[in-house]
């Protein structure tokens, strides 16, 4: 079903002439070496934060489902859970893993 | 052939073109664009099985996340804006002998089992209620619903000391 | 006058029908005349939308926004999008020629994929499906996808670095929003949203967990770039960020995506935490559960455009500082709060309204307790990182 917009932008999109062909248009600003930079380690400790919180909400999903039906004790395991993930976003915090881009 | 069966081909069809070229393809990043394509393909299976849940978790966490965190480790390691070198070195034989041997240990697992009928697996959508009731049942899946929770701290700290490590070394 | 799309559709399946197609093949083709439908709609919405966001911001700077092309400047949008459609676009030299083309397309996508599960009114909706919060967070990050494509395949460092940063900010406040979308699910009972919707029929969401919609709204903001949170394509600042190389149509792509984004969570918001269509009077007139929808949408979208209006820009560093040190944990602890407290209510039989509310209160009572503290601390360190250099200076002074 979201495949559908793409198709859809297909024949909205690239409806767009093309006058002449400026072949070699040195785009942006004028470029200083190669087009490539060396990005900080820092993204990447940022994807895997999101990565472990993500998997976790992943998981926390079906319970939040079937959260009404739950007993009390089973809503403190799921607690449990997110407190253990919590713990780990302590020790992120305090080791400067979440020091900025 | 039915409309399902049609779909079936199409997805398992872009899965596997996809997934050979993540790795015939000559540049990384356009690896790791394919390797999205594949999991999209897996995602749309997962929709075939009746198991709306499993597919949007396929999407939420292997495309948005590890997808992700698998171009970040690419762009951080090499300049990728130069082809590499070729992708299929002077062990390819070998690989391809390997692979074969495995696809056959594969196919006589499978062919085991009886051919079913090609009805849907449940009738029904995922119980995601019973799910999540299984998921802290005492009787259920507890201590791995935990256990689980404990792993992912520990790949968290176990990833931010490495990456952290050679930030103070110096 | 009860439900005319059912009729329409319906309709249109006896004709295809009589035509001579196949009961299953009329279904799907009916699915994607309808998808197809609801992408021009809520592409033509974004026309709507990007008149009034600028009509908007211009009055808070009081100026007076668009005004030449069309009554109020309301064909503006289609002006703009003639001149886009007929400006070139430029593929730069030594870009990834097939990436490049694909990014906006996939960015679009992402955005008017979450459109399939709206429910807009009872019995209005594209597809039910019963992962609905799910499905859309998953849609979204697609946009954080193309948007990386975007960068990578533009063979410009600039773009390159524009798109990491934009996805790294996009990523680390998916978080909070995964963390407060708990909440309403676990109210609910269901992660369908036309489920969430009719769980509001006796009380909001909103009442029921203010401060997780707050939280919720925050992250949203932050996701879609939106000052306070638009370091990304600062346009008074920095260049352009990740979509620099785009021109002609590409660059109109995003710029679409962007506002129909933000129309988009305005209407998650109104659906997740304002009820959605529900209002007096929705039983008997179903359409009327539209207009509500559309109000409650307009209303929330009226309060991120005052946002942008309002509020300078935060730097990328308290940016993420300001999600992992603050809206994250915060997230966390009105979770769990929420999660123990509503199973004691409703064991106990309280009030839930009053007890959540009574909570969330508490919450945000301790946090400013804990802010105050916290910058009464770094005042101190201050003092006393300031006075060697007092000494210092009347020593040399005279």
């Amino acid at each position: 079903m979201a495949a559908l917009p793409i198709a859809l932008n297909v024949i909205i999109g690239p409806r767009k002439p093309n006058k002449t062909k400026s072949e070699t248009y040195e785009c942006g600003i004028e470029t200083v070496g190669e087009a490539w930079v060396q990005l900080k380690g820092q993204y990447y400790i940022f994807a895997l934060i999101f990565l472990i919180f993500d998997i976790e909400a992943v998981f926390m999903f079906p319970w939040a489902v079937a959260y009404d039906r739950l007993q009390f004790y089973m809503v403190l395991e799921g607690v449990l859970f997110i407190l253990i993930l919590a713990g780990g976003l302590v020790y992120a915090w305090r080791k400067g893993a979440l020091e900025w881009v | 052939m039915t409309l399902a069966q049609l779909i079936f081909l199409a997805a398992a069809a872009v899965t596997l073109v996809a997934a050979i070229m993540v790795v015939t393809a000559p540049r990384l990043i356009h690896a790791g664009l394919w390797l999205i394509l594949s999991l999209a393909g897996i995602a749309v299976l997962f929709i075939l099985l009746d198991n709306g849940f499993l597919a949007v978790v396929q999407v939420a966490i292997y495309i948005d996340a590890i997808a992700i965190l698998i171009i970040i480790a690419v762009m951080l390691t090499r300049a990728v804006m130069s082809d590499a070198d070729r992708q299929i070195n002077r062990m390819g034989l070998a690989a391809a002998f390997a692979s074969l041997i495995l696809l056959a240990g594969l196919l006589a697992m499978v062919l085991q089992v009886p051919a079913a009928s090609p009805a849907p697996l449940v009738e029904a959508e995922v119980n995601l209620d019973a799910l999540g009731r299984a998921l802290v049942d005492v009787d259920g899946f507890i201590l791995p619903f935990e256990v689980a929770s404990v792993l992912l701290v520990a790949a968290l700290v176990g990833a931010i000391l490495v990456a952290m490590a050679p930030a103070r070394g110096d | 006058m009860s439900d005319p799309f059912v009729i329409v559709g319906q309709f249109i399946k006896e004709l295809l029908i009589g035509l001579g197609l196949e009961a299953a093949l009329t279904a799907v083709l009916l699915r994607i005349v309808g998808a197809a439908v609801l992408g021009g709609l809520v592409g033509a919405a974004a026309i709507l939308t990007i008149w009034a966001e600028r009509k908007l911001l211009a009055r808070i700077q009081d100026r007076i926004g668009p005004n030449r092309v069309g009554p109020y400047g309301l064909l503006q949008s289609f002006a703009d999008v003639l001149k886009l459609i007929t400006k070139e676009f430029l593929i730069p030299r030594g870009a990834d020629r097939y990436v490049f083309i694909m990014a906006p397309l996939v960015v679009v996508a992402g955005v008017i994929g979450m459109w399939a599960v709206m429910p807009l009114a009872p019995g209005l909706v594209g597809t039910e499906i019963n992962v609905g919060v799910l499905y859309v967070i998953a849609i979204g990050a697609i946009g954080t996808l193309g948007i990386m494509m975007a960068g990578l395949s533009s063979n410009n460092k600039y773009a390159l670095l524009g798109a990491f940063r934009t996805v790294a900010q996009m990523l680390s406040y998916t978080v909070p929003m995964l963390l407060t979308l708990l909440i309403p699910v676990m109210l609910a009972g269901s992660m369908g949203m036309l489920t969430i919707v009719e769980a509001q029929s006796s009380a909001w969401f909103i009442l029921l967990a203010p401060l997780a919609a707050i939280i919720f709204f925050i992250s949203s903001l932050a996701e879609l770039g939106r000052t306070p949170f638009d370091l990304q394509e600062a346009e008074s600042e920095i260049v352009a960020g990740f979509h620099i190389e785009y021109s002609g149509m590409g660059f109109g792509m995003f710029m679409m995506a962007e506002f129909v984004h933000a129309f988009t969570i305005s209407a998650l918001f109104s659906v997740i935490f304002l009820g959605g269509w529900q209002g007096p009077g929705v039983e008997a007139f179903p359409l009327l559960g539209l207009f509500y929808f559309i109000l409650k949408t307009a209303l929330i979208y009226f309060v991120v455009i005052w946002l942008r209006g309002t509020f300078p820009r935060l730097r990328i560093d308290q940016m993420n500082a300001f999600n992992w040190k603050f809206i994250t944990p915060l997230a966390l602890v009105v979770f769990m709060v929420t999660a123990i407290l509503d199973k004691l209510a409703v064991q106990a039989d309280f009030n839930r309204t009053a007890v959540h509310l009574g909570s969330n209160a508490i919450i945000v009572l301790g946090t400013l307790f804990i802010l105050r503290a916290h910058a009464a601390s770094q005042r101190r360190r201050k003092e006393v990182a300031d006075r060697p250099q007092i000494q210092h200076s009347e020593a040399a002074g005279d």
